[in-house]
């Protein structure tokens, strides 16, 4: 790890004009070292998606509008135009998005999609192309490789087609990994699967992951650090185990105590009142404020801040580090496969 | 024959009387041998045919006010199975009993009774919805259609929206679009509630909401089962959330059931190999304790013409011969002290006493009812 971080995101907005207009990100800051994995967390709304489009500059240009700045290995992302942009996308940041059966192209074989990419991006004949694509396929475990490279997305099940994207997405060796709920429509038996594929790949190749996803176990099981977003905003960033175990934000304590886990049975859930708010009329100070219970004068009338600390929040009335939200602190009553 | 159409009479109002009949202990419903097949669209001279075994003779009861969860992987037969009880499918062999009386056959329970009985709750909740009925319609239609007067219905519809905490007179008039997914899950809700069902199927109905709205909507469910004696029958992969909601668990892969007992026996000593793998898959919320090793490997297998023996046995880290050979059932599990449990039972050689499995041989053999007989018998 270089002492300079592979990415940083400052005081990131985005607006999409429509029909309305709308705000999505509000001065989103991120930071992110070489070889780390950062969970993004958050609701539908939230804004984790648009951060990761944003990251990668797939917004559409009409009708966007993107402040702010972007550093990725020292490059002003916003400012990369033509081939300087296309060389970035998949060469140095490269994405896995959700629905593995809509980001094939549906008329080519896998093997010829990848063999695509990876002469894209670099000079080399079919044959070495080849080799390269069919050696990703078997380094994400993906049975009779050399077979699956003819085949078509449909022909595919849900778990392999997520694989062969992780596999087109590492195929030029990318610094950075962009991952959008890669895991969420897939069965548990899958979805364990891949998050440790990924998780065995990341330290392996050395790069740095953002995983977005609303699902916090398996957040908790990739991440080094997590990120929670809420309206836009990022609300609470920090270590994995500080943020689920220690929160200091009430919606991150909100968020986990709604989150059914063993032990909880028979007694109502704490569920957070009220729903997201509307991302095109947001209120006043702390978008939180109306749901939160915590809520104090100033919430209302100022957006809070992040304060610069390892554990960050952005709260006018934090919780006291010690309260140990009670859905964290049990352990896995899960039987081990004996 | 001719028929009449125009005269033909609408239903006489006899809307309200899905009363209690058979007593507590009779199961409210009981499925026996449920198949259903889908053929494949092959060309005609594909040859032998192929079918999709979405649902393989599958056989359970649920008890009276209990919430019985059903869980497995996608594919797995678990929405089909919600179908065909609910008769939105026609099964291919099986009958359903509901509390007591045969469903749709000579002399039982007429398909409109039987449906007013069992309503059933999607997963998508903007797709279940008429996008062109306000939300007073939506409710309101059922009961009309059985029979209640117009004026009746909407009363009921706004008490309904209250109750699942929608203001009547600020939503009553709203279209599904302008509602919220939590929101139209809560309407969807109270549609199915309209008809005062007793059992109610939830298939995969909170999985779609973000987190802090499912939380909102399951103590919905709870809140509601209190007050109105209601059974569920609750469908979800999300395995906290059965553990959480359910009192029994039924667990399915390639269209049967492997494993039924109750919530705390199913999470603390799964006897079938898949129950466990599945258990452990679920991510486990502690970051100094993460998963390792994934609990299974490959992806579930394809429903078209199953292997025999257990199906199960492909991805199973302790199949033997046996297993190839002949198909597990379902059988009462015994416990060390040789008596059998009932409420717990498990389709895998391992957990059957003579079943050629060498994990097996370890199992109390003779079958303790038939030997506390024999011993009477001897005295």
């Amino acid at each position: 790890m270089t002492g300079a971080q592979l990415l940083s995101v400052q005081d990131l907005s985005v607006t999409f004009f429509g029909a309305r207009t709308l705000q999505a990100l509000h001065g989103v800051n991120l930071e992110l070292a070489r070889g780390e994995t950062l969970g993004l967390l958050g609701e539908s709304g939230s804004g984790k998606s648009v951060t990761l489009r944003t990251l990668l500059r797939l917004n559409p240009p009409q009708s966007s509008r993107v402040q702010g700045r972007i550093l990725v290995d020292g490059q002003d992302v916003l400012a990369l135009q033509g081939q300087a942009l296309q060389h970035y996308r998949g060469a140095v940041v490269s994405m896995v998005f959700q629905e593995s059966g809509l980001a094939f192209d549906p008329v080519y074989t896998i093997g010829q999609q990848m063999i695509e990419m990876i002469r894209a991006h670099e000079a080399v004949d079919k044959a070495a192309a080849h080799k390269r694509a069919l050696h990703m396929l078997e380094r994400v475990q993906i049975p009779q490789a050399r077979r699956r490279m003819d085949a078509y997305a449909h022909e595919l099940s849900g778990g392999m087609r997520q694989r062969a994207m992780i596999a087109l997405a590492l195929c030029c060796k990318p610094k950075l990994l962009l991952a959008d709920e890669p895991t969420t429509a897939l069965d548990a038996t899958v979805q364990i699967q891949i998050l440790l594929l990924l998780r065995e790949l990341q330290r392996e190749l050395g790069m740095a992951v953002i995983f977005v996803t609303h699902d916090i176990g398996a957040a908790v099981e990739i991440s080094d650090r997590l990120a929670v977003m809420y309206a836009g905003r990022i609300v609470e960033q920090g270590n994995v185990a500080d943020v689920i175990t220690r929160p200091k934000h009430p919606y991150t304590q909100g968020l986990m105590r709604s989150t059914v886990a063993p032990g909880m049975r028979g007694k109502p859930l704490a569920a957070i009142v009220g729903a997201p708010p509307d991302l095109a009329c947001l209120p006043a100070g702390c978008a939180f404020a109306l749901r939160c219970g915590y809520a104090i004068k100033t919430c209302l009338a100022e957006v809070p801040q992040f304060a610069a600390a390892a554990h960050q929040v952005a709260c006018w009335n934090p919780l006291v580090p010690t309260e140990v939200v009670s859905s964290a602190a049990h352990c896995n009553a899960m039987p081990a496969l004996s | 024959m001719s028929l009449n159409w125009s005269k033909k009479e609408k239903p006489v109002s006899k809307l309200w009387s899905t009363a209690d009949r058979g007593g507590p202990a009779q199961p409210l419903l009981a499925v026996r041998g449920l198949v259903k097949h889908f053929p494949v669209r092959d060309p005609v001279w594909v040859r032998p045919r192929r079918a999709v075994h979405a649902v393989d003779g599958i056989s359970f009861e649920v008890a009276k006010g209990e919430t019985l969860g059903i869980v497995g992987e996608s594919g797995c037969g678990k929405s089909t199975t919600a179908r065909l009880i609910a008769r939105l499918l026609t099964p291919d062999q099986g009958s359903l009993v509901f509390d007591g009386e045969g469903v749709a056959e000579f002399g039982g329970l007429s398909l409109p009774d039987y449906r007013r009985s069992l309503q059933m709750v999607f997963q998508d909740s903007f797709a279940s919805l008429n996008p062109r009925m306000t939300v007073e319609d939506t409710i309101s239609f059922g009961p009309r259609v059985h029979g209640q007067s117009p004026v009746q219905a909407l009363a009921r519809a706004h008490a309904l929206l209250d109750r699942v905490g929608l203001q009547a007179s600020q939503f009553a008039s709203r279209y599904p679009h302008e509602l919220s997914g939590g929101q139209r899950q809560r309407i969807n809700i109270a549609r199915a509630l309209a008809l005062q069902p007793r059992l109610l199927i939830l298939d995969e109905a909170v999985a779609a909401l973000d987190k802090s709205v499912q939380a909102q909507v399951l103590n919905l469910l709870q809140e509601l089962k209190a007050e109105q004696g209601l059974t569920y029958l609750f469908i979800s992969h999300d395995l906290h959330v059965v553990q959480y909601l359910c009192d029994r668990v039924m667990v399915m892969y390639l269209g049967q059931v492997v494993e039924i007992g109750p919530v705390g026996q199913i999470y603390s000593a799964a006897r079938h190999p898949y129950t466990q793998a599945l258990l452990s898959a679920v991510p486990s919320m502690d970051p100094a304790r993460r998963t390792a090793l994934p609990p299974l490997a490959g992806d579930p297998p394809n429903p078209i013409n199953p292997p025999a023996g257990c199906r199960f046995r492909d991805r199973c880290s302790y199949a033997e011969a046996v297993c190839a050979s002949s198909s597990p059932v379902l059988d009462p599990l015994k416990a060390p002290d040789g008596l059998a449990d009932a409420s717990h039972q498990v389709a895998c050689h391992m957990a059957t006493a003579g079943s050629g499995h060498s994990a097996a041989a370890q199992l109390p053999t003779a079958t303790p009812a038939l030997a506390g007989i024999s011993e009477l018998e001897a005295a």
